[in-house]
């Protein structure tokens, strides 16, 4: 599903990101990405929907080679690829409903079918209620789950999370993991960049630990 | 099929909303300059094109002692002559009987006081030497050179319209330079939206087509606003025009543009205002990268 091979990632400036990275993830597989800030879990995750392209090596998701990917191949990628931030990226000039039709708007999908499918995607993450609210009114943890009802409303195959937990306390990142493995188990595949390896452990999925810009 | 005109639709419907009327008044106003002036130039030209520009010699005959045929041969055999016609008195007075306000002035006469006469096409320049020449021949009562000032007026004219054009390039390319301007303001106030949609798989031609008619539709708007800016000030002019006109036994008026011409504006207007979107978004969308 996802493929990295002796991936390197320069930035400009010298700074060297990841270094010689090297594994995979099989479809339906959730693997968390430890780390400290800093030691490269944010640029990985980048590479797989080509926000970032690598230095050297290469990364091959669902057969394609992202690095050789043009410039306009890259969106029908992203569609594939559900994507959660630590930041959200949320719009606050519109309603919870309109946020999780944003990826509805270029996928063409009949407009009664698109309705249905973001109350479905706002249901699963229990926020169905609160679709006519405007996303500054919510919690962090609700704010999260918001993007992440507009992450899957495409139905992706694979859901990337960078941090999605980092600003929320104990309970609502729980409840954002939860979440997470919920979809897992309906063959989604997740890899989820976090820094709190204490919640980590207490799901026993498989754990890649990147240090210094290599994977353990 | 549906689905790319509701995308259609929904850019259309986005562009709207985000219209400036203060653009569009500015692109208005610019174009109302070069466009206004188009009309007066042409309701001018509707008077001067009456007027014959060719350098043309009228030969009036003495009916007394005017040997038409011999004169007439003379004249074609000249090397500097490139047409000859004959216009015998009747014709003349018909074709005056034509001219605005004489035909009460002929009525009043009576009896025909013009005379037969040779309408002479000179081959270029040097056409005053000409008259003077055939001015001397026996048989030839008169002669006048008469499309001199006409021709001035047509040089005239030529001037008016280029400087025109010069003016219409110019406001032209300020209606380009406004609406890329507008544009890129539009892409900087939606910067997060255009990201957002960037990382959530929105295509480029996606993301653009809201801006392609913002440019398009302000400059459309703003043709209009220039047609009803010119029409408004020609109807304010024609109410003096009217009356001077008619002291002069005249029925002139300004004329608003032909529907050809309007229609030219409009579209002229639409396809700048389109050429500055699509600079500004060649420009500063595809800059606007997450990251």
């Amino acid at each position: 599903m996802v493929s990295f091979s002796a991936v390197a990632k320069r930035y400009p400036g010298g700074e060297e990101a990841l270094k010689n990275v090297t594994f995979s993830v099989e479809p339906g597989e959730l693997v968390f990405i430890t780390g400290r800030s800093g030691a490269g879990k944010s640029t990985l995750l980048k590479l797989i929907p080509a926000i970032e392209r690598p230095s050297s090596g290469s990364v091959v998701v669902n057969g394609q080679n992202v690095g050789a990917l043009k410039r306009s191949a890259i969106p029908y990628l992203r569609r594939n690829v559900g994507l959660v931030f630590q930041d959200q990226k949320l719009l606050y000039d519109r309603s919870v409903y309109d946020n999780v039709m944003l990826p509805l708007a270029f996928s063409s999908h009949p407009p009664r079918e698109a309705a249905r499918r973001v109350r479905a995607a706002l249901d699963k993450v229990g926020l169905l209620a609160r679709e006519k609210a405007n996303p500054i009114q919510l919690s962090g943890g609700e704010q999260q789950r918001v993007a992440i009802a507009r992450a899957v409303v495409n139905r992706p195959s694979i859901l990337l999370a960078d941090e999605p937990t980092a600003n929320l306390d104990g309970e609502s990142a729980r409840r954002i993991l939860d979440i997470f493995v919920e979809f897992n188990q309906v063959g989604v595949t997740l890899l989820i960049a976090t820094h709190d390896l204490a919640l980590v452990t207490q799901y026993g999925k498989r754990v890649l630990h990147v240090e210094a810009g290599r994977v353990q | 099929m549906t689905a790319w005109l509701r995308q259609h639709r929904q850019a259309f419907a986005r562009a709207l909303g985000r219209l400036g009327p203060l653009n569009i008044l500015v692109i208005g106003v610019a174009l109302a300059l070069p466009v206004g002036g188009y009309a007066l130039l042409e309701s001018l030209r509707a008077i001067a094109g009456r007027l014959t520009l060719e350098p043309q010699i009228s030969v009036f005959l003495d009916a007394k002692r005017a040997d038409r045929d011999s004169l007439g041969a003379r004249l074609r055999s000249d090397p500097r002559v490139s047409r000859v016609r004959f216009v015998p008195r009747e014709q003349a007075l018909k074709e005056l009987a034509g001219v605005q306000g004489m035909s009460e002035l002929i009525a009043a006469l009576g009896r025909n006081p013009l005379p037969d006469a040779f309408v002479v096409t000179a081959r270029d320049d040097g056409m005053e030497g000409l008259a003077a020449e055939l001015a001397r021949l026996p048989g030839v009562a008169h002669v006048q050179a008469d499309s001199l000032w006409a021709r001035r007026l047509a040089g005239l004219a030529r001037v008016g319209r280029l400087g025109l054009w010069l003016l219409a390039g110019l406001l032209g390319a300020a209606l380009v330079a406004v609406t890329f301007n507008t544009i890129r303001l539009q892409i900087l106030t939606q910067r997060q939206e255009i990201e957002v949609s960037k990382l959530l798989g929105a295509t480029d031609s996606f993301i653009g087509r809201p801006f392609y008619y913002a440019g398009l539709l302000q400059g459309l708007t703003g043709g209009a606003v220039a047609l009803l800016i010119v029409a408004a000030s020609l109807g304010l002019l024609n109410r003096e025009v009217g009356p001077l006109a008619q002291s002069y036994g005249s029925d002139f008026r300004l004329a608003f543009l032909s529907m050809a011409d309007a229609l030219a504006v409009l579209g002229f207007a639409g396809l700048l205002g389109w050429l500055g979107a699509h600079l500004s978004v060649q420009r500063h969308l595809r800059a606007v990268e997450p990251t």
